[in-house]
């Protein structure tokens, strides 16, 4: 009986996003990323004593526009807190960050579509900290080891509101949000590698009671364990509540060889963290000048472009959204597009053969062979007759296989179409010749044949034959 | 009624990862609450909207071009380490998964 | 000429004429160090050798004909809670024994492109949190004036090392009074500057909304020679403003005439000393021989400074003191500990009694449920403190009070009552909570022991304060005094 209750499923999203910079938050340390153990290491970013914090301009600018882009109210001005916690990779022993009610960003929104329908999620802060160490085990003893290399880089944090309600729309939330990011050019939005991080806060509660205790998951490091973690986690909450038992408040992180939720065995921590104005940093005060400026430098964002392409391009609503979903296939398919002169045709190649190649690969588009404007040339022999559409599968295969132009291909592998009426009026008799059964019925007003026949005269001139041409020449003779 | 029970000491040192004898926790009992006891006088002033001054400076933005300087190297870095292992600072193992 | 009681104007002057070489006067001053060290300890480390290099690097300069810089071979103490590459720093304490710093503060760089010649590094209360130099881990510096009595703080060691003639300049650094208070008590110049005047980058922290880096010297000229050097806008303090840096030297005309001087009743009620109180009164009316004015003003918030300061910096010292976990430098426990213990242990075995009483306090004032009743308050009785001396500025060009209520007390004589100790920091606290430019001048004795004046100016107005300063130094011989060291 128990069993048929439905539960309403509330999730709200943290994300951390390293922002793109070429030096770290508060000090000219380099923020790339890798290098040798402690090799990015300064007084500042080490918490050495009378070391002192100089704040990033372009970090700052990085989240004014991403708080412009994510529909925020700007605050000014906003100031920067400590908030204060004993753990290794914290060599302060606080984080620079900003707490209450002003960070730069409040009361933005971002929409999300999932199965075609179009949800708008709040949110409820953009805020500007700074990245932490990273803890090994020593293995070779029962100890741990520090490296501050990512100590120090301008860490972003987006909070959603409690807004979202299923697992595939926090995922597509997460998706969205890379991708204006991406856009953005504030975060190169590597889950893997963790510079772009996602913890989702879960509860669930009957419709008509209050929202039920929340649990955080952590150390996703996927989109697809981000749904599959919170799709397990709601079926653990449901059992448990089930069960006649309470969730507790935890930390949990995704067992990925049995498929559950796990709670995290998690450092002592009293959770009073006695936030107080960095007595370091002096506030920030945007002008309106400075926000005028930060506004000119937002790029064209994927709802926008989605429009323009189908605007501009003539595309189908869900093509121009498969190209726009992440920026360097939008850029992919703009180039590629204006070297074939015709954007229809490049949206469907790119859409089509090249994400398909790409995902039986595992590849994304960055990866590809196939330059946009070898794409746009190979699109432009079909345009013009050099090839025919069925070669050119066979050019873009081998385009995408080698890196090679078509045209070298077209050369090489003397794939040019054969347009000469003379030659394809004398495969056409050779071909009627070897079939006069056939013909005769066709003759007799069995016209289906003419399919036949065309397969025909392409297989006789290794489909190099102009199909137009050898469907009127066909028709001449037979007629 | 003090201000600060022992309790409160034990729980503030805690927070403050200061390890204290049973004797500090006594005598800072007794000493900060008679300094808080001092400190309550400013419950009396009327502050109602007056602004908190973190800074007496008044400087506003004062922020740094985002260009990358050169860092100490790995072998500075841990110079100082009570322990170092691999250009890595070493601190007891923590368990956390 | 003895050069371990001459200012360092007259030193640097001496040296570029070639009536002296540098190496002359630093192994003057060491040699002073090594007589009264014994008696004094105003040093926790001497830098012999290095000071001895550096002495005949001015010298060689010289020899080439070039020019020397504005404090060519003037000797320096160094307040220890201030970064030097390669030298062990420990804010005399325990928990940053063997911290050699991989840098060097900016106020460091400063000096030595000026040409000083750093002799070592002074004693000071633990991470500057005192008013004596008891609180040092490693030594109790003595007052030179009297060794029975304490020489101030938490700059005692820079106070004394000058009072004393091991150096002719030191710095210090001064949060609540921690360079005026022990310069008064010492019969020393020293100066706190505007807040954002001097870079921080490179000390020690104890609380970063307070401390301000700044002289302390035989005589005003050379604080204004030393500010100078050390002024000046630092990208790598955020806090440091940046106003240009007049030439302070030139500000000192002697001319006073027409100055209205404030007399905050406030700062001279029942705790004040009589010998005390006969040497500021006597000054304020030099001053008034010299053609200034005199008149009373009234800061209401003053008597809540007390409280404000002693929440404020507490607060931020314990979150600045809690990177001492013994992970990346300094003192760890011997002892066998997971995290936790690691933490709690090292920091027990590092810190002394009053850093520990500090943290314990600021620990609480930030905690939560306390935060707004104690550190927001403080926070906001503080602009009701600064409102009061903008008022007082509205009317006066400087306002002047004692520097300490009390004259060097006993060693030892305070060290139970922890709040006793802090009322002797009641003159110089309110000057940091506004930011201001504040200074201490000699200006009499009690007793044997010196009394200090101090004079308040407007922010970034060090001119007018140094001014006035000199004005009644040129009719003084008490900078000229010199300590008996015993
Ligand atoms: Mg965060
Ligand atoms: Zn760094």
């Amino acid at each position: 009986m128990s069993d048929t209750i439905t539960y309403e499923i509330t999730i709200g999203m943290e994300t951390h996003a390293e922002l793109r910079t070429k030096s770290k938050m508060f000090c000219g340390c380099s923020a790339e990323f890798g290098g040798e153990p402690n090799s990015h290491v300064c007084p500042v970013c080490m918490g050495l004593p009378g070391s002192l914090p100089a704040p990033n301009a372009r970090a700052i600018a990085f989240v004014v526009r991403t708080a412009m882009a994510l529909h925020c109210q700007i605050n000014s001005p906003t100031i920067f807190h400590r908030k204060n916690y004993f753990y290794p990779d914290l060599p302060k022993a606080y984080q620079i960050s900003q707490y209450g009610d002003s960070p730069i960003g409040t009361h933005g929104y971002i929409d999300v579509t999932v199965k075609g329908e179009t949800r708008r999620i709040g949110i409820h802060r953009v805020h500007l900290e700074e990245d932490t160490g990273k803890l090994f085990h020593n293995p070779g003893d029962v100890s741990s080891l520090v490296d501050y290399n990512r100590c120090g880089v301008p860490l972003m944090e987006i909070v959603s509101e409690p807004d979202i309600h299923s697992p595939e729309e926090a995922q597509e939330y997460a998706k969205t949000l890379r991708n204006i990011l991406v856009y953005l050019g504030v975060s190169d939005g590597k889950m893997e590698e963790g510079s772009f991080r996602c913890e989702p806060n879960i509860s669930i509660h009957q419709p008509g009671t209050p929202l039920g205790t929340r649990t955080e998951l952590k150390n996703l490091n996927s989109f697809r364990v981000l749904l599959k973690s919170a799709e397990a986690e709601i079926k653990r909450q449901e059992q448990v509540i089930r069960a006649g038992g309470a969730i507790q408040q935890a930390t949990l992180r995704w067992d990925e060889a049995n498929g559950v939720t796990t709670p995290m065995r998690f450092k002592e921590n009293e959770a009073d963290y006695r936030y107080f104005p960095d007595p370091d940093l002096v506030p920030l005060e945007f002008s309106a000048e400075y926000l005028a400026e930060q506004r000119d430098a937002l790029p064209e964002l994927p709802t926008e472009k989605s429009a323009r392409f189908v605007r501009d391009y003539g595309l189908s609503a869900y093509d121009a959204d498969v190209l726009t979903s992440e920026r360097p296939m939008a850029e992919y398919f703009e180039a590629a597009a204006k070297a074939a002169g015709d954007p229809k045709a490049a949206a469907n190649w790119v859409t089509g053969q090249l994400l398909a190649n790409l995902n039986a690969e595992g590849h994304d588009i960055t990866e590809t062979k196939v330059r946009a404007e070898d794409l746009g040339a190979m699109i432009r022999l079909i345009g013009d007759g050099t090839i025919s559409g069925k070669i050119a599968k066979t050019v873009f295969d081998e385009m995408f296989q080698t890196g090679k132009p078509p045209r070298q291909i077209v050369d090489e592998k003397g794939l040019v179409q054969v347009s000469d009426e003379g030659a394809i009026e004398a495969i056409v008799e050779q071909v009627l010749a070897a079939h006069p059964d056939e013909a005769a019925r066709f003759r007799g007003g069995e016209e289906k044949l003419m399919g036949f026949f065309v397969g025909q005269v392409m297989k006789a001139s290794k489909g190099k034959a102009n199909p137009g041409l050898a469907n009127s020449v066909l028709k001449k003779k037979l007629s | 009624m003090p201000i600060l029970t022992p309790d409160d000491v034990r729980k503030i040192a805690r927070l403050g990862r200061l390890q204290l004898t049973e004797d500090e926790v006594a005598r800072f009992a007794v000493q900060l609450d008679s300094i808080l006891d001092h400190f309550a006088e400013l419950q009396a002033v009327d502050t109602e909207g007056v602004e908190p001054t973190a800074h007496s400076v008044g400087a506003k933005n004062v922020t740094r071009e985002d260009v990358a300087r050169p860092s100490l190297t790995p072998e500075e870095v841990v110079s100082n380490a009570p322990r170092a292992e691999c250009n890595m600072f070493v601190v007891p193992q923590i368990v956390e998964t | 000429m003895n050069w371990t009681t001459a200012p360092a104007h007259e030193i640097v002057a001496a040296i570029e004429a070639g009536d002296v070489t540098a190496r002359a006067v630093t192994e003057a001053s060491l040699e002073r160090a090594r007589a009264v060290e014994p008696a004094v300890h105003s040093f926790l480390l001497r830098l012999e050798d290095r000071a001895l290099q550096r002495a005949d690097a001015v010298d060689a300069q010289r020899k080439a004909g070039e020019p020397l810089p504005p404090l060519a071979g003037a000797p320096l103490a160094l307040k220890d809670n201030m970064a030097m590459r390669g030298v062990e720093t420990t804010c005399a304490s325990k928990i940053l024994a063997g911290w050699k710093p991989p840098y060097d503060a900016t106020v460091v760089r400063r000096l030595e492109e000026a040409g000083a010649v750093i002799v070592g590094k002074a004693n000071m209360d633990e991470f500057a949190m005192g008013s004596s130099t008891e609180n040092s881990a490693y030594s109790v510096t003595r007052n030179p004036w009297d060794v029975n009595h304490v020489p101030g703080g938490s700059s005692g060691g820079s106070a004394a090392a000058v009072a004393a003639g091991e150096a002719a300049v030191a710095l210090g650094s001064d949060t609540g009074g921690s360079i005026r208070q022990p310069a008064s008590f010492c019969g020393v110049v020293g100066v706190k500057p505007t807040y954002g005047r001097v870079s921080r980058y490179g000390l020690v922290a104890f609380a970063s909304s307070l401390d301000q880096i700044g002289p302390l010297t035989r005589d005003v000229e050379d604080a204004a020679l030393l500010l100078n050097a050390i002024s000046g806008r630092d990208p790598l303090d955020s806090t440091s403003v940046d106003v240009s840096v007049p030439d302070f030297r030139a500000a000192l005309t002697g001319d006073v005439r027409g100055l209205t001087i404030g007399k905050p009743a406030e700062l001279y009620g029942d705790g004040l000393e009589d010998g005390t109180r006969l040497a500021v009164e006597a000054a304020l009316q030099r001053y008034v021989e010299l053609g200034a004015k005199v008149v009373d003003v009234s800061l209401p918030y003053l008597r809540y400074s007390l409280p404000v300061y002693y929440i404020i910096a507490p607060s931020e010292a314990s979150s600045n003191l809690a990177r001492y976990d013994g992970v990346r430098y300094g003192h760890r426990t011997d002892k066998d500990a997971d995290l936790i213990e690691m933490y709690l242990l090292t920091r027990q075995e590092g810190f002394g009694a009053e850093v520990k009483r500090r943290i314990m306090i600021g620990t609480y004032c930030l905690s939560s449920g306390y935060y707004d009743a104690w550190y927001k308050k403080a926070q906001q009785v503080r602009t009701l403190i600064r409102r009061d001396f903008d008022a007082a500025f509205d009317r006066c060009d400087v306002l002047m009070t004692p520097t300490s209520p009390i004259p060097a007390f006993g060693v030892g004589e305070k060290t139970d009552d922890p709040y006793q100790m802090w009322l002797a920091d009641v003159c110089t606290i309110p000057v940091n909570l506004a930011g201001l430019p504040g200074m201490a001048l000699p200006c009499g004795f009690s007793g044997r022991l010196p009394v200090g004046l101090q004079i308040i100016a407007k922010p970034f107005d060090e001119e007018t304060m140094l001014r006035a300063a000199h004005a009644y130094e040129q009719t003084t011989d008490w900078h000229k005094m010199t300590a008996p060291c015993g």
